[in-house]
C-alpha cells in the first residue's frame, strides 16, 4: 500500500513538516495505511524548512510575503480546475455547516427571542445554564452523561467483537451476518419506535411483559417506556440494537483487510490465543477503521434524542427520565423560543462531543509512533 | 436433493469447532436483531382480533391487508393526497442521492489526488465536522435556509443533504489508494482532469460511490427535519414527515398499531433493498481491496 503513495511522499513531507497539533490529528483519521505509512515515514525525519524559514533575515520580509504571495496565487491559479471541482460540495458545507456552527455560538451569547433582534448578554446564557438551570443539571446532562457512557463505548466494543466474530467465520457466511447486523440500524426515525413499541409496551400484551409474566420473572406488567426508572434503560437496549450501523461496516472492511500473513509471522513469534491477536495484530493494523468507528459512536450517540419522546409517547418524558441535552435544546430553541439559549446549549454539546472525540483520538492516536 | 444436503454437510465439517460454536452463537444473535424486523411484517398483516390476544402471537396466522385499508382510509381524509407525499420523497430521494455522490465526488477527487493551496485546510474542517452533528444546529440552519429564500422549495429539501462531510470523507480514503501512476498515465494520453474523474477515478471507486449512494439515501428517504422546519405548504412535505404525524399520537394508543407497523414497513423496506442490493457490491469489493 505505501509503496502506492510513493509518489506523493518528496511534497507530503515538506508539509508535514510544520506539524501542529490539529494536523497531528488530522493525519490521524486521515491514517489509511497510506497516510499512516506517511506519518511514520516523516516522523524519523523531522528537520528542514520550517527552521529554515525561522533564520531568515527580518528586513527581507515584506519583499519576501508579497512574492510568496504572488506565488501561492500562481498556484492557486493552477489549480482552478480543483476548486471548480470542490465548489457544489464546499458551497452547501459552508452554507449549511459552517455558518450553522458559528451562528450558533454568535447566537449562544445573546437574548434572541426569533421576534426582535438578538441582544449581547455575554455570558449569561453559559452562566445560567451551569449554574440556574435545573432541569438541565439534574435531568439532561446526567442523564446524557450515563447515556452516553453505556451506549458510546458499549456500542462501540460491541461493533468491533461483532465484526471480528464474522470475520471468523466462512467467508461465504459472513455477507449474511453482516447484514444482521446492519440491518437494525436502517429503521431509523419513526420506524424504530414502531418497531419496539409493541415489544415494550406496558401491558400484558406487550412481548417482553406478556414473556417474563410467562416464565414467572415478574408478576405484575411492567411500564418498560413509561416507568421514569425504566425508561432509560429502555432507551439504552434499543439505541444499541440499532447502533451497528456505519462504524460497524468500516470496522468490518477494516478486518477484512488486515494482511494474513501477519497473523502468520505472529504465530511463528510465539503469539498464542485469538486474544493475543486482538490486541498485538488485529487493533494496531487496523486503528484508522477503530478510530472511524469511535468518531461514528460518539456522534451518533450525542446527536440521539428523540428516542425517549417517541418510546414514552411524552414530550417532555415521564419524570425527565429520558430528557437529553438535544431534547433541552429542542425545548427551548422551538417550544419557548429562547433561541439564544438554545444555541448555548448546542455549543455546550459540541464542546462536549469535541471533548469526547479528543479523548477517543488519544486513545487511538497515542499509539501512532510506537 | 440429498446430494445437495450431504455436500451441505460436509461443508459443515470442514468447519472447526471453534467455528460451530461460533456460528451457533452468531444465529441466536441474528435472530435477536431481525427479531422486531421479522415482527413488524408480521404485524403489518395482523387482522385486529390476532394484534390484541393474550397471550401475544408473533407470527401472523390469517394475513389480511386491513391495516393496509386503513392507513389508505386514513390517508384519504388529509388535505394533500397521499400520493403527492410519495411523489416528493421518491423525487427527492433520487436527485438526493445522485447530487450527493455527485458532490462528494466531485470533492473528494481533487483532495486526494491535487495538491492544491489549502486542501489540508479544508479536509480538517471535513474531519472537524465529522465529529459534529448538523442536528444540534437546527436552529441556525433553519435561520440559514430561510434567507436564502428556499423555504417551501425541493432545493429546502436537496441543498442541506448535500452538505455530508462523511461522503467526502469516505470517497477520499478510498480514491487516496488510486495508484498516482493510472492517473498519469491517462492525462499523458491527453485525458483532462475531468475526463481523468469520470473514466478512471469514477469506475475504480465504484464500491465507495456505491456507500455514498446507500448513506444518501438513507437521509434522504427518512429524514423528516427538512419537512418539519423548512416546508410550510403541506404538498412540499415528504411522506416519511407525513407518516410521523401520523403515528405520533400512536405511542400509547393500542388503536392503529397495524396501521403504524404498515408504515413502519413503507419506510423500511426500500432502505433494506437499496442496502441489500449495493451491499454485496461493497462488501465483496471491500474485502478484495485488502490484496491490492
Amino acid at each position: 500500500m505505501s509503496s502506492k503513495a510513493t509518489p506523493l511522499l518528496p511534497r507530503s513531507t515538506v508539509e508535514m513538516t510544520k506539524l501542529d497539533p490539529a494536523d497531528v490529528e488530522m493525519t490521524g483519521l486521515a491514517a489509511n495505511s497510506a497516510a499512516a505509512g506517511l506519518a511514520r515515514a516523516t516522523n524519523s525525519a523531522v528537520v528542514g524548512p520550517s527552521t529554515a524559514t525561522r533564520l531568515e533575515a527580518p528586513e527581507a520580509k515584506p519583499k519576501k510575503q508579497k512574492r510568496r504571495l504572488a506565488r501561492l496565487l500562481r498556484e492557486m491559479w493552477a489549480h482552478r480546475i480543483s476548486y471548480l471541482f470542490i465548489t457544489p460540495f464546499l458551497l452547501c458545507f459552508v452554507a449549511f455547516i459552517a455558518i450553522p456552527v458559528l451562528a450558533a455560538v454568535a447566537l449562544s451569547f445573546t437574548y434572541f427571542n426569533a421576534i426582535e433582534s438578538p441582544r449581547f448578554i455575554g455570558w449569561q446564557n453559559f452562566q445560567y445554564l451551569i449554574s440556574q438551570d435545573l432541569l438541565f443539571l439534574k435531568h439532561a446532562l446526567p442523564n446524557t452523561i450515563k447515556f452516553a457512557l453505556i451506549v458510546g463505548p458499549g456500542g462501540y466494543v460491541a461493533a468491533f467483537l461483532l465484526a471480528w466474530l464474522i470475520v471468523q467465520l466462512p467467508a461465504r457466511l459472513r455477507k449474511w451476518f453482516a447484514l444482521a447486523m446492519y440491518t437494525p440500524s436502517l429503521t431509523i426515525g419513526i420506524a424504530m419506535s414502531i418497531v419496539w413499541l409493541p415489544m415494550l409496551s406496558g401491558d400484558r400484551i406487550g412481548y417482553l411483559n406478556s414473556i417474563l409474566l410467562r416464565i414467572g420473572f415478574i408478576d405484575v406488567p411492567k411500564l418498560w417506556v413509561t416507568d421514569p426508572s425504566l425508561l432509560m434503560n429502555a432507551m439504552i437496549v434499543v439505541t444499541l440494537w440499532s447502533s451497528m450501523g456505519v462504524g460497524f461496516l468500516a470496522m468490518l472492511a477494516g478486518l477484512l483487510n488486515v494482511p494474513q500473513d501477519y497473523y502468520e509471522a505472529a504465530r511463528i513469534d510465539g503469539l498464542k490465543s485469538r486474544l493475543q491477536e486482538i490486541w498485538y495484530i488485529t487493533i494496531p493494523s487496523m486503528k484508522p477503521q477503530m478510530l472511524f468507528g469511535a468518531v461514528m459512536a460518539i456522534v451518533t450517540t450525542f446527536k440521539t434524542g428523540a428516542i425517549g419522546v417517541e418510546l414514552s409517547g411524552q414530550n417532555p418524558t415521564p419524570e425527565y427520565a429520558g430528557h437529553l441535552i438535544i431534547n433541552h435544546i429542542d425545548d427551548f430553541g422551538f417550544i419557548r423560543f429562547e433561541m439564544g439559549y438554545a444555541a448555548a446549549i448546542s455549543v455546550f454539546l459540541l464542546l462536549l462531543m469535541y471533548v469526547s472525540n479528543k479523548l477517543s483520538w488519544g486513545l487511538f492516536g497515542s499509539k501512532e509512533d510506537e | 436433493m440429498r446430494l445437495r444436503l450431504w455436500r451441505r454437510a460436509s461443508r459443515l465439517h470442514a468447519m472447526d469447532g471453534f467455528q460451530k460454536v461460533l456460528l451457533l452463537l452468531m444465529i441466536v444473535l441474528s435472530v435477536f436483531m431481525l427479531l422486531p424486523i421479522v415482527y413488524i411484517f408480521n404485524h403489518a398483516f395482523k387482522p385486529y382480533h390476532e394484534l390484541f390476544v393474550y397471550p401475544p402471537t408473533f407470527f401472523v396466522k390469517e394475513p389480511v391487508l386491513q391495516n393496509w385499508n386503513e392507513l389508505v382510509a386514513v390517508t384519504a381524509r388529509s388535505t394533500v393526497p397521499m400520493v403527492r407525499y410519495l411523489f416528493n420523497s421518491v423525487f427527492i430521494s433520487g436527485l438526493a442521492v445522485l447530487l450527493v455522490t455527485a458532490a462528494s465526488a466531485l470533492c473528494a477527487y481533487p483532495l486526494a489526488k491535487h495538491r492544491f493551496p489549502g486542501y489540508k485546510l479544508v479536509f480538517a474542517a471535513i474531519i472537524l465536522t465529522l465529529m459534529f452533528a448538523p442536528e444540534v444546529v437546527q436552529i441556525p440552519r433553519y435561520l440559514v435556509v430561510s434567507q436564502l429564500g428556499i423555504m417551501n422549495t425541493y432545493f429546502g429539501h436537496l441543498l442541506p443533504l448535500m452538505a455530508m462531510p462523511i461522503g467526502v470523507f469516505l470517497l477520499k480514503q478510498f480514491m487516496d489508494q488510486i495508484p498516482n501512476a493510472l492517473l498519469e498515465a491517462a492525462r499523458i494520453d491527453g485525458a483532462n482532469e475531468f475526463t481523468v474523474f469520470l473514466r478512471i477515478v469514477i469506475p475504480v471507486c465504484k464500491p465507495a460511490v456505491a456507500t455514498i449512494a446507500i448513506l444518501a439515501f438513507q437521509s434522504s428517504w427518512g429524514n423528516t427535519e427538512s419537512s418539519a422546519l423548512f416546508m410550510m405548504d403541506e404538498e412540499m412535505k415528504s411522506f416519511a414527515f407525513y407518516l410521523s404525524t401520523l403515528t405520533n399520537n400512536l405511542a400509547n394508543n393500542v388503536a392503529m398499531q397495524g396501521a403504524a407497523a404498515v408504515a413502519a414497513l413503507i419506510l423500511f423496506v426500500p432502505n433494506l433493498i437499496v442496502f441489500v442490493i449495493l451491499q454485496g457490491k461493497v462488501i465483496a469489493t471491500m474485502a478484495h481491496s485488502g490484496i491490492k
